[in-house]
């Protein structure tokens, strides 16, 4: 069985079939070779397939394409060239928080989704957002250390509305 | 890994979501955010041909205060209820519970409905409501009826709902002045390896009542009875019989084994976290005796 569906996929519209089983990760991956996603524990728990639909994170890797009918979609790779890209993908560099980098476009995702929280003035509300996203090499120091760096600044309020 | 093929079927309305599950018989099932259900199949635990989709039955949906409580759609997510003033404003303690549910993904798409209906052992919500006397709303669309949250659980994955009937709202009692509450839990990997509520009422500085409950070590929420030896203490006694209640919920309990630990230690666990729950909810309900 298939779905007909329209969706804002980086800012572009998608309008077309996807069968109802069809995972999220598979549709980005498979059929619009989106690749920036990635797939590594498959259950909801690593993060690492994280995307954002109508603002919120999920896990693609157990949302079906199906329901994305009417939704905005934002992957990493419609991050690339917007401001917060910039001003976050600098901090990255900065504090080291990118070794493999298998984590970092779910980090980066994640953070955008609770740029505009003023509840994450301090680290411990920061880590309580991030929790679920694992990462296998930084051992999450430096990554802290990267959003701290940007979260709550003027600077990435901005760059994250505005891009 | 893939799921095995099914079609999805988007109801608009409560009789028609329980009408077509009517129909379906057993190749149906209910899902709405997925975070379980697809997890289930995608694991090969569970196949259905036919997915019956209740983000668009508008009956699920809502937050509404309602005299001394707040009814809650089954479908609202944890997420949106985390941030919800309604709840905030009756029941202080929930959203902070429901902040602590999963990881800020799951908490997206799940939604409080899916927690309960699923029944997984695991969980918060399921612990919390049974303390704060929450009442579940079950309904086809036509006819309904009303259960203690406390009731719902048969076991593990096994609540009274029966085929094509839903989970329609979460009636939740506003906490009142003199009652404090008290959510307290741990977690070895993603599910709470034990969860302790509490609710206790104060009057002039003694307790004239108190609820105890011990989630996600045994198959559902149990209360323990040892809880009564707190009824009649007052500031100068009940740390001392918090200690014995602590002491004798851990004996009354049989926890299961399983990735979380042990039984011995979710016994040693108990033992700790309901300690902390009921000295949480004393303080709490000292407070606003004040
Ligand atoms: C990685 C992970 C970590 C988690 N950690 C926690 C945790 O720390 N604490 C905790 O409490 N929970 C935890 N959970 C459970 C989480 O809360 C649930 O997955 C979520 O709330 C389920 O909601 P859903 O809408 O996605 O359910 P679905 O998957 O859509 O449905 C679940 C089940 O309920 C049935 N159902 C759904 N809605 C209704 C309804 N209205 N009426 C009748 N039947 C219905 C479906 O048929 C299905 O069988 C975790 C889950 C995951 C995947
Ligand atoms: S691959 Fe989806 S959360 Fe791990
Ligand atoms: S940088 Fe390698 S997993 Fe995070």
């Amino acid at each position: 069985m298939s779905t007909v569906i329209t969706a804002t996929i980086n800012g572009r519209t998608f309008k077309g079939e996807v069968e109802d089983n069809e995972l999220l990760i598979d549709f980005l991956r498979d059929d619009l070779g989106l690749n920036g996603t990635r797939q590594s524990c498959e259950v909801e728990v690593c993060g690492s397939c994280t995307v954002l639909v109508d603002g919120l994170p999920v896990s693609s890797c157990c949302y079906l394409a199906c329901d994305l009918d009417g939704k905005v979609v934002e992957t990493i790779e419609g991050l690339v060239g917007t401001a917060f890209h910039e001003v976050l993908g600098d901090a990255f560099v900065r504090h080291g928080a990118v070794q493999c980098g298998y984590c970092t476009p779910a980090m980066v995702l994640t953070a955008k989704s609770f740029l505009d929280d003023e509840r994450l003035a301090d680290e411990e509300s920061l880590k309580r957002a991030m929790r679920g996203n694992l990462c296998r090499c930084t051992g999450y120091r430096a990554i802290l250390d990267a959003l701290m760096d940007v979260m709550g600044s003027e600077r990435a309020a901005e760059a994250g509305s505005g891009r | 890994m893939k799921l095995p093929p099914f079609e999805v079927h988007r109801p608009s309305s409560l009789y028609d979501a329980s009408r077509l599950l009517r129909d379906l018989g057993g190749d149906g099932v209910p899902i709405n955010g997925g975070t379980e259900l697809l997890l289930a199949m995608k694991l090969g635990l569970a196949q259905y041909d036919h997915l019956v989709d209740l983000k668009r039955v508008p009956e699920l949906r809502g937050v509404r205060p309602i005299s001394t409580s707040v009814s809650i759609g089954a479908g609202m997510t944890h997420r949106e209820l985390e941030g919800s003033p309604v709840i905030a404003e009756a029941v202080g303690e929930m959203p902070r519970m429901l902040a602590e549910v999963a990881n800020v993904r799951v908490r997206s798409v799940g939604t409080i409905g899916g927690n309960l209906c699923f029944a997984d052992p695991h969980s918060d919500p399921a612990t919390f409501l049974s303390a704060v006397e929450a009442t579940l709303v079950l309904g086809d669309g036509s006819t309904s009826r009303r259960v203690p949250v406390d009731q719902f659980f048969l076991g593990a994955y096994e609540t009274v709902l029966e085929h094509g009937e839903l989970l329609v709202e979460v009636t939740v009692p506003a906490v009142p002045v003199g009652t404090g509450i008290a959510h307290m839990r741990m977690k070895v990997h993603e599910r709470p390896a034990v969860t302790v509520a509490a609710k206790v009422t104060l009057e002039r500085d003694t307790i004239v009542r108190a609820r105890l409950v011990v989630g996600s070590v045994c198959g559902a929420p149990v209360l323990p009875q040892a809880i009564d030896k707190l009824i009649g203490a007052s500031r100068g006694t009940w740390s001392e019989r918090v200690r014995e209640v602590a002491a004798a919920s851990a004996a009354a309990v049989a926890p299961v084994a399983d990735a979380e630990g042990s039984s011995r230690y979710k016994q040693a666990l108990v033992e700790v976290f309901v300690r902390r729950a009921l000295d949480a909810a004393l303080a709490n309900a000292s407070g606003f005796t004040r």
